[in-house]
């Protein structure tokens, strides 16, 4: 509806072909994706948005044409959502994501980690000490269908008999073990989920999963089991006790930022770092994966003490190399997204 | 055109994002049916997938004679899927997955900043949480690993987490809250042929008419845009709202003239382009008249 001779329509007369261009190139890239566009059009696209940006908050002050405000309106937000929504093609984003984002986010919440290491021993001790003292202490610990015969008054030769699987029985117990991967990622997934509920719960998941630690570790030390009983444990335990630990130091991160979120409002703190938080996470979800393929094969292949702590041992430097080593220069996030 | 007549859109909500530029753009809130729309349709992919790959692993694999092997191919495929199934797709597809193409939404950052990567991984990790917990807490009570009033109280949080978009104005999941992230609806695309080119009345016509000020004061920027709606809008019954709002503009202004039925449309545009000249030229000067009952006296502060 072109009024003529007012300023308004000198103004849109002036400015609608790089309007047109733009239409142009945000229809060409919904349709065809952004990298259909022609290097000279990617290059193009910026200013023609930045233009069009600028034409609609004149318009917004100037005009009203409503159907020229409408059409910018419509037109700019085409074009931000292009320009500002996601580019990195899948791939990099994961590698980046392995290499920076992970490790760099685990380094970020190393004090709530040590909260979180603190609870679980803790938690072992307070096992540890309790069913040594009345055996009885052991079922309020540990629940019975994760024993597996293992409870107090069970001989050595049983508790040997678990340690040490007949190497016929391999079959079987695999697949229970990646079972169990599922129950143990579960655990560090609460932990985390649980932050959201101020942490305390977390934090009582990690006393409680540490206690079941600490009444197992008991009940191998009255039969003077405590080495092989280690073995059995740390070959995949160095990196699922750690992912649950981290998953509960994750999901503290969120409340204590929540609680605290000192100069940011309490939806920019969220946002920043429960989204690090969820990072850790994420990398614990595929240390739960590692750690059940450790239980499933290493573990019923490997029976040797001395291997199963070197194997244990050797993933728990692994892991710390990783997080404390690598991803310190991360590529600076602005440079890449720029189009 | 009373005042009543104003919320002409209350089904839209509507959330303003502060763009780098520092411009603020509108963007429509997806509605949660459609989200969940969109959840359901990604799942029913999500298990399709899972269920046909694990026939097909495990006919190949028995054929093999290695079932055992098999199993544990599947189980890696299930957890493959139920991690990067919705991270793969808003990656490569800005923001969205089959189930959100279909229905229209994409996701965006709430503050108005380029969606990163670590914001997707970080919103589609809470699926996990969202979705995989909740449903192994209700179908294997017991098996968590945690028992007891814990067991009650993950039942009762996770309730909560499933719940949560429900429980806030912008629909906000937990894996929304802690990504910063948004999911609103995709703009429709408006062409510059419909919008720009639509010249109402020819400009030669509009000098037949001639108003006063006065005539040019009775109304403001809302009445401006409601007749310019009513100019454009075609239809059966175009010509008759045409008509008794021309006939009430014509009582309200004074006009003296006759104007015959065929001559409305005429008239009404010549008044359009008259009014809109005027209100943009105050526009200039600092007066904004917002409708026919601002008289300029209002206190400040008050729009």
């Amino acid at each position: 509806m072109a009024s003529v001779g007012t300023k308004s329509f000198q103004f849109r007369q002036e400015r609608e072909e790089g309007w047109q261009q733009l239409e142009q190139l945000v229809l060409q890239a919904e349709k065809k994706g952004i990298r259909s566009l022609s290097a000279t059009d990617v290059f193009e696209l910026p200013h023609l948005y930045k233009g069009a940006l600028s034409s609609l908050s004149v318009a917004r002050s100037i005009s009203l044409d409503k159907n020229v405000v409408d059409y910018l309106e419509n037109l700019t937000t085409r074009a931000y959502f292009l320009l500002y929504g996601h580019q990195r093609p899948a791939g990099r984003a994961f590698a980046r994501l392995m290499q920076f984002s992970i490790p760099d986010a685990v380094r970020s919440i190393r004090q709530e980690f040590l909260v979180a290491l603190i609870v679980t021993l803790l938690g072992v001790m307070a096992g540890f000490f309790l069913v040594l003292e009345n055996p009885e202490w052991f079922y309020t610990f540990v629940d019975r269908s994760l024993a597996g015969g293992r409870v107090p008054g069970a001989s050595a030769e049983d508790l040997r008999a678990v340690l040490y699987p007949d190497k016929n029985e391999i079959e079987g117990l695999n697949i229970f073990a990646t079972q169990l991967f599922t129950h143990n990622s579960q655990v560090g997934l609460l932990a985390f989920a649980l932050g959201f509920a101020l942490g305390l719960p977390t934090i009582w998941l990690l006393f409680t999963n540490g206690t079941m630690l600490g009444a197992f570790l008991a009940l191998h030390y009255e039969k003077d089991l405590l080495g092989e009983l280690g073995g059995w444990l740390i070959i995949h335990g160095s990196t699922e006790i750690l992912a649950i630990i981290l998953c509960g130091a994750a999901g503290l991160t969120i409340a204590r930022h929540y609680v605290f979120p000192g100069k940011l409002s309490r939806m920019e703190a969220l946002a920043t770092y429960g989204k690090k938080a969820a990072l850790v996470a994420f990398g614990c979800i595929l240390m739960f994966l590692v750690a059940g393929l450790l239980e499933g094969f290493a573990r019923q292949l490997v029976t040797s003490d001395a291997s199963r702590y070197a194997i244990g041992l050797g993933f728990l430097v692994m892991w710390a190399i990783y997080f404390l080593g690598m991803g310190h220069n991360r590529p600076d996030d602005a440079g890449e997204d720029e189009l | 055109m009373s005042r009543k007549q104003r919320n002409r859109r209350p089904a839209k909500e509507t959330r303003r994002i502060l763009t780098p530029e520092g411009v603020a753009l509108e963007v429509e809130l997806a509605e949660r049916g459609d989200r969940a729309g969109a959840v359901i349709i990604d799942l029913l992919i999500l298990f399709g997938i899972m269920i046909l790959g694990s026939i097909a692993i495990a006919i190949t694999t028995g054929w093999a004679n290695i079932g055992h092997f098999g199993l544990i191919v599947i189980l890696l495929l299930i957890f493959a899927l139920r991690n990067f199934y919705f991270m793969f797709f808003e990656l490569k597809w800005q923001g969205q997955t089959p189930g959100k193409r279909r229905l229209g939404i994409k996701v965006i950052d709430r503050f108005g900043r380029p969606l990163s990567s670590e914001a997707i991984f970080a919103r589609n990790m809470m699926r996990e949480i969202e979705i995989f917990v909740p449903m192994g807490i209700v179908f294997s009570s017991g098996s968590a690993g945690v028992s007891g009033l814990m067991q009650l109280f993950a039942f009762i949080w996770a309730m909560l987490l499933v719940f949560l978009p429900m429980m806030n104005k912008d629909n906000l999941r937990a894996g929304d809250l802690i990504a910063g992230t948004l999911v609103v609806r995709e703009p429709k695309v408006l062409l510059a042929t419909d919008m720009l080119e639509a010249n109402g009345a020819a400009a030669g016509a509009l000098d037949a008419y001639g108003f006063t000020t006065a005539q040019l004061n009775a109304y403001g920027i809302y009445e401006l845009q409601t007749l310019e709606e009513l100019l454009r809008q075609q239809g059966k019954d175009a010509a008759d709202k045409l008509r008794t709002a021309g006939e009430t503009i014509i009582k309200k202004i004074g006009w003296e003239d006759p104007v015959l039925p065929h001559q409305m449309e005429a008239f009404l545009s010549a008044y359009y382009h008259a009014l809109r000249k005027h209100l943009e030229g105050k526009l200039l000067m600092g007066t904004r008249k917002t409708d026919k009952f601002d008289t300029g006296q209002k206190p400040p502060g008050t729009k």
